[in-house]
């Protein structure tokens, strides 16, 4: 658990980070979004100490993030930026063994983390392990920047734009394999994006900056249907907010009795891509399957534009 | 294919051949005599006479060695520390100490020097020490200062030490800029050296002067020759590295 109490940063006479207090429960995802300018990044740096707080306290399952030197505290967090920021003069393997080298871990440790991690993100340690940072797609980079992170099994993973250099398929996929990875590992993620579609996508909640204070800290769905402000509304999107609040949700949880014609859909894909096929195919109805192939029912356009409604 | 083969190779070969031809002309200056014989007049000696050209060679090479040494080790010490959050207000007072070193004629410092030190090797080492701090520092700092901002940012949100951050990834990364200041250094004490020989150096300014004195072409000309041979490897060896260490980066070099 992450408690944030009264966090204040400044500058000279400018408050870049004004008196925010959240908690961040363990195992979840939060995305902190905001305009640029807003504080995201320092609020975020503010959490394994890269700045200094000017006000306030961060602590860390119970633990002040001071009573440690910030070095010591970092190497206990993970880190991943915009651009990866790899190390150019050192191996992909060397790079992402950089946690666990400063923890003094034994080679052979280091080497079974280092593979299981390659392993994971689909780079064959044999192949890319002694290849240099410049020798890999853009796409690689960033999930060697974020194995890098990874490496020495941090309980928190303080992410800020990580995908902001990605094309939009590959930023797809990494979104993905993010999600995938914070199940299998429990990490605590915090994610700081501009990205609205990224934030709803990911988030388990999401964290709203606008001029260095927090207007508002909710689940997604209730961000989308109370904005707590007109800041918030016009960043989630007055048009958006209908498709953004179906993508939240799965077809299993839309499905109707009853049956239709054609292509079956799997049951967990997004309530919006299942509209989205709706209308496209010009079809009433479409059949839902389980994981097994089994059919589920049905989901009808009139189903899922009740629940693209405002919640009451 | 063959033809770029070819041309790729040329470089190489030649480089060989003048490594080859130096070190026969230093260890056996005898076999080269009818080629020098001309440039000299009433049968005055081709072949430098009073002393071993090899042992010349060598002793040159030691000081210029000495001194690039320990200007390397001051010039990127100073750097370092500059560029340190503890030492910023030193960079401008660091910055015109070094200048002074450069601006100073080496001539000047022999001067100054030898009644302080004596006559030898001393003086030399302190002529070329200061004339090589300037390159080394100056390049040392462009590499310590541009340094690519989210790199440095990922070793501290790593976890480094400010010193292992220099150690394992701000030093790594200027190294071929600072190489290339080394080079410069070297080089420009290559020649230099050879001055030192006017405060009785042993280096091959000894038979550049002796030929000077007895207005033999062919002493100047040897030991000009051979500086510049010297020169022109090490030259090339110190960039061949430091081409070596940028590609690993993946930086393109021109
Ligand atoms: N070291 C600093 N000194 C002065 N101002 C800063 C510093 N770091 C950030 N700022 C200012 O703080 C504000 C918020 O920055 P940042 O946290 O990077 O915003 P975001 O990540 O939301 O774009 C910006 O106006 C920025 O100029
Ligand atoms: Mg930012």
């Amino acid at each position: 658990m992450i408690e944030i109490e009264g966090i204040t940063k400044r500058y000279d006479a400018t408050t870049v980070v004004d008196d925010v207090s959240m908690v961040i429960e363990p195992r979840t995802i939060v995305v902190i979004v905001g305009t640029s300018g807003s504080g995201k990044t320092t609020l975020l740096r503010m959490i394994n100490r890269l700045v200094e707080p000017t006000a306030g306290v961060i602590r860390l399952d119970g633990a002040d993030n001071r009573s440690l030197p910030g070095y010591e505290l970092r190497r206990s967090i993970g880190y991943a930026i915009q651009g990866h920021g790899l190390f150019p003069h050192r191996t992909v393997a060397q790079n992402i063994a950089t946690v666990p080298v400063l923890l003094g871990w034994d080679a052979a440790r280091i080497k079974r983390r280092v593979d299981e991690l390659m392993t994971l993100y689909q780079l064959d340690p044999q192949a890319f392990g002694p290849r240099y940072p410049h020798e890999l797609s853009g796409g690689q980079q960033q999930r060697v920047g974020v194995a890098r992170a990874l490496a020495a099994e941090p309980n928190v993973l303080l992410m800020d734009e990580p995908f902001g250099a990605l094309d939009p398929i590959i930023r797809n996929k990494a979104q993905e394999d993010l999600l995938a990875i914070q199940k299998r590992f429990g990490t605590t993620i915090i994610l700081v994006t501009h990205d609205m579609e990224e934030a709803v996508h990911m988030g388990d909640k999401i964290a709203v900056m606008d001029a260095g204070k927090l207007v508002q800290y909710a689940k997604p769905a209730e961000i989308l249907a109370k904005p707590a402000s007109a800041f918030v509304e016009t960043l989630v999107g007055a048009s958006e907010k209908p498709f953004r609040l179906l993508s939240l949700g799965r077809v299993r949880d839309a499905v109707e009795t009853g049956t239709a014609e054609g292509e079956a859909i799997p049951g967990d894909a997004s309530q919006r891509d299942a509209l989205a096929e709706l209308l496209w195919s010009g079809r009433p109805a479409l059949p839902v399957k389980g994981a097994d192939g089994k059919p589920l029912g049905r989901v009808t356009v009139g189903g899922l534009v009740k629940r693209a409604a405002r919640p009451a | 294919m063959k033809e770029a083969g070819v041309k790729a190779w040329l470089p190489s070969l030649l480089r060989l051949a003048l490594v080859v031809l130096l070190i026969a002309f230093v260890t056996n200056p005898g076999w080269f005599e009818p080629l020098l014989k001309p440039l000299t007049e009433s049968n005055a000696p081709a072949i430098y006479n009073q002393g071993s050209l090899l042992t010349l060679t060598l002793l040159h090479l030691r000081t210029v060695l000495i001194a690039t040494v320990a200007a390397t080790i001051v010039a990127v010490a100073l750097a370092i520390l500059v560029t340190r959050p503890a030492g910023v207000e030193f960079l401008p007072l660091s910055r015109s100490l070094v200048n002074i070193g450069q601006t100073f004629p080496p001539v000047a410092v022999l001067a100054l020097a030898v009644p302080a030190v004596g006559f030898g090797e001393k003086p030399t080492l302190i002529a070329l020490f200061l004339y090589g701090l300037l390159p080394i520092f100056e390049n040392a700092l462009t590499g310590l200062t541009t340094l690519p901002a989210n790199v440095v940012e990922a070793a501290r949100g790593a976890g480094m030490t400010g010193w292992q951050r220099l150690v394992k990834v701000e030093l790594p990364l200027s190294a071929p800029i600072i190489l290339g200041g080394i080079r410069l250094s070297v080089v420009i004490s290559l020649a230099t050296a050879t001055i030192g020989s006017t405060v009785a150096a042993r280096t091959l300014g000894e038979v550049i002067i002796a030929g000077l004195l007895s207005n033999n072409l062919a002493f100047v000309l040897q030991g000009g020759l051979i500086v510049a041979a010297l020169a022109v490897l090490i030259y090339d060896g110190l960039s061949a590295i430091e081409r070596y260490t940028a590609r690993r980066m993946g930086q393109e070099t021109a």
